[in-house]
């Protein structure tokens, strides 16, 4: 079937488009990008005064399936995906199992496959039971899916052990994602160590607990030639590590999440165990260092680090309950809201950081562009509707979120998937 | 003039006129201390459950007893007997309690923000008897009845607090009184045991003792936790002791007249020679007692009374 996406502000970063134009979709592909294609034969969807980009591909999603499904199921997750934007996700793999192994990340490709029309790209682990010790099985799980390797919230420690995954995982094409985190460090902190911690007497983290470990991967992509990805940079001392690498040409990039580029640690007071993440929400200056990072490309991709945890998880005390929040649905118009519309960074950049970025950073053909012959993955919004998200509107099976009730201006229309249409207004 | 506040979980949140209220009641409180009849009968018909989820002995029994002599009906919770060992959260424990009807819950925990995570569950007064490192306020409020008795007034009084001010229970609760109150706080203690932002908090801060112990009016040692050494924050108590030890040398260099505080346990030896804690400037044991006064104080105004009431 043909599907006609009519008059709609078509943003592609890869060929630099940004015009008004059609977008006629057939047989999963891109057919044409032109003005005023003919309706004839094909389902028109009115995008007008709607952004058309590239699918959004979120590459820092745990979907907590199999082993953690009262807090998730994979279902339920790729159901807040599609509701939040996003045509694909990465799921982390600190499972139970950990995906350290291509059956594991089989199960989550046949499960993904079986509920849900989002595409899944599942993460790999860089060490076996991401215990940071022995290489997992690499080229078996390329075979089964995986594009990247990840110990995310088990950092490896160990140089030795992080050099033998970058020149591994390089010679496959993986891209290998860090969690940047000196566990020593951090010791028992449970916030940003700033002000507002020293007000709360709760322990603090400091911003060298991430930016120690960004340099060492920084030194290690150097001296092996391959490529490192900083998972969610929280500090300004990340940001400008990595600046100054990009520079020097060492193949390193990074992603960063809405909530450090939304919120502070000034959130955390009030003991609020949705304002708990790890990284923990950081000053002022860090958050700018953040949207600088993203407005340069400095931060490539923009992740949601979507951690869901169930209610009785999070309404403990605030050193005892699980960091993380759920990001998938309000990703899209937290960073319309408050990166685009306080004009941050450009459309253009940000639907970079969701769509092309992520794709090159995975090597996914076909994806983060829209021209003809690629795939027709489409991300439609709206700069001007507002989003105002109650918990009955989170299709996650935990609603862990500090922005629940916040007004937040630009909304997901619809999102594409191999040119089906899967709309987020109401029907009717 | 009655109480604004429902609760008092921390002095961060009292205003000066606040804090002086409840150290008025408390003095009239006091009284009732020396009475052979030590009881009055303001909160009878009324529960206190003390809800102590760490061990503190000296805090419960001053509790108790203050609940005690405002003949209040009490009911000691505590952990080890408790059903969290079960796994209950602790929002259950409150929710399971809250049917037996209390007017008040006096809380000791290990978590910074206990009673903030509590609030929505219950319809009861909540009295924070330490969270964590965060806040102890009746400690405040009793280091604050010690050090007007012994100075009338906190305008200007250089006060200096030395000890671990990264663990202290204490010490927040103290500078966020002090400074309502007018005095100048300084911290000291090793540079280990001070965590980074404490001028955010309106204080000086310095690792030299001797310095900063010149011309203070007040000087409130900390405990010291043995456990610390373990953990490699300082190499010996010996060594803490050359350092930080309040010796009757060191006491010198303070004003003449100096008062001397400590909130206890003392370690003799280790943060304070024994001829200081005994010695002419320590107030410590009169600490102890208004302890009692100041929690009588808290819970009266707390529960419904008001300070004229207190006089009869």
């Amino acid at each position: 079937m043909k599907r006609l996406v009519k008059n709609g502000r078509v943003v592609d970063p890869q060929s630099g488009t940004d015009d008004t134009l059609d977008i006629l979709l057939d047989g999963g592909r891109i057919a044409r990008v032109e003005k005023r294609i003919p309706e004839k034969g094909a389902e028109v969807f009115d995008a007008t005064g709607m952004v058309v980009a590239p699918g959004f591909i979120d590459m820092h999603v745990h979907l907590r399936e199999p082993g953690f499904e009262r807090k998730e199921t994979i279902a339920s997750g790729l159901a807040a995906a599609l509701a939040g934007g996003f045509s694909g996700v990465c799921c982390m793999p600190n499972t139970r199992p950990v995906n350290d192994n291509a059956s594991v990340t089989q199960y989550i490709l046949d499960r993904a496959r079986s509920c849900s029309p989002v595409r899944v790209y599942p993460i790999g682990a860089v060490t076996r039971g991401s215990k940071g010790e022995e290489l997992a099985p690499y080229a078996e799980m390329r075979e089964a899916g995986v594009r990247a390797v990840s110990d995310d919230g088990h950092p490896v420690a160990s140089s030795a052990v992080m050099r033998r995954a970058l020149e591994y995982a390089g010679s496959l094409g993986l891209l290998v994602i860090d969690h940047c985190e000196d566990l020593d460090l951090v010791g028992d902190g449970v916030m940003n160590e700033g002000p507002v911690s020293v007000r709360l007497g709760l322990h603090g983290i400091p911003a060298e607990a991430e930016s120690i470990p960004v340099r060492r991967d920084i030194t290690l992509a150097r001296l092996t030639g391959q490529r490192v990805h900083i998972a969610h940079v929280s500090t300004r001392l990340a940001v400008e590590a990595i600046r100054a690498a990009k520079k020097k040409r060492v193949p390193v990039t990074a992603e960063a999440t809405p909530h450090h580029f939304s919120l502070t640690e000034a959130a955390v007071l009030g003991f609020d165990t949705n304002t708990k993440m790890n990284p923990p929400l950081r000053e002022q200056d860090d958050v700018d260092a953040v949207i600088e990072g993203l407005a340069d490309g400095t931060i490539d991709a923009i992740v949601t680090d979507h951690a869901p945890h169930a209610y009785e998880e999070k309404m403990v005390e605030f050193d005892r309950a699980p960091s993380g929040i759920i990001g998938l649905q309000t990703a899209v118009p937290l960073a319309l809201d408050r990166l685009v519309r306080t004009d941050r960074i450009s459309l253009k950049r940000m639907v970079d950081a969701f769509s092309s970025a992520p794709a090159r950073l995975l090597g996914l053909e076909g994806k983060g562009r829209i021209q003809e012959g690629a795939d027709a993955d489409l991300t439609i919004f709206s700069l001007r509707k507002e989003t105002c998200l109650a918990p009955g509107d989170i299709k996650s099976l935990s609603k862990n979120s500090p922005f629940l009730g916040m007004k937040l201006k630009g909304a997901v229309m619809a999102v594409i998937i191999a040119g089906e249409l899967y709309s987020a207004a109401k029907k009717g | 003039m009655s109480f604004a506040h429902k609760h008092l979980m921390g002095i961060e949140e009292l205003s000066a006129e606040d804090i002086a209220l409840i150290l008025d009641t408390a003095e009239k409180m006091s009284e009732v201390s020396r009475r052979p009849l030590k009881k009055v009968p303001a909160l009878r018909g009324k529960l206190v459950v003390n809800l102590f989820f760490e061990n503190s002995t000296r805090t419960r029994s001053s509790f108790e007893i203050a609940e005690k002599r405002l003949s209040a009906d009490t009911l000691n919770f505590s952990a080890s007997t408790s059903s969290l060992q079960k796994g209950e959260t602790l929002v259950d424990t409150v929710l399971n309690l809250e049917r037996m009807q209390p007017d008040c819950y006096v809380i000791r925990h290990a978590s910074p923000g206990t009673c903030q995570l509590i609030h929505p569950f219950t319809k009861a007064a909540l009295v924070n008897a330490g969270d964590g490192t965060h806040e102890h306020p009746t400690q405040a409020l009793l280091d604050a009845m010690t050090i007007r008795q012994k100075k009338g007034d906190f305008k200007g009084l250089e006060v200096l607090i030395c000890g671990d001010i990264s663990h202290s229970r204490v010490v927040r609760s103290n500078i966020f009184l002090l400074s309502k109150m007018g005095a100048k706080v300084t911290v000291c203690g090793p540079a280990t045991f001070m965590p980074p932002h404490l001028e955010s908090l309106g204080v000086t801060a310095t690792t030299d003792f001797e310095r900063a112990l010149r011309g203070k009016d007040v000087v409130m040692m900390l405990r010291i936790q043995m456990e610390r050494q373990t953990k490699g924050l300082f190499p010996s108590l010996l060594e803490y002791y050359k350092t930080f030890g309040l010796t009757e040398e060191r006491l010198r260099l303070a004003d003449k007249q100096v008062i001397v505080m400590h909130p206890g346990p003392i370690n003799r030896g280790v943060e304070m020679a024994s001829e200081v804690a005994d010695g002419p400037y320590s107030v410590i044991l009169d600490q102890v007692e208004n302890g009692v006064a100041v929690r009588m104080a808290v819970l009266y105004l707390l529960l419904g009374g008001s300070e004229d009431e207190a006089a009869r």
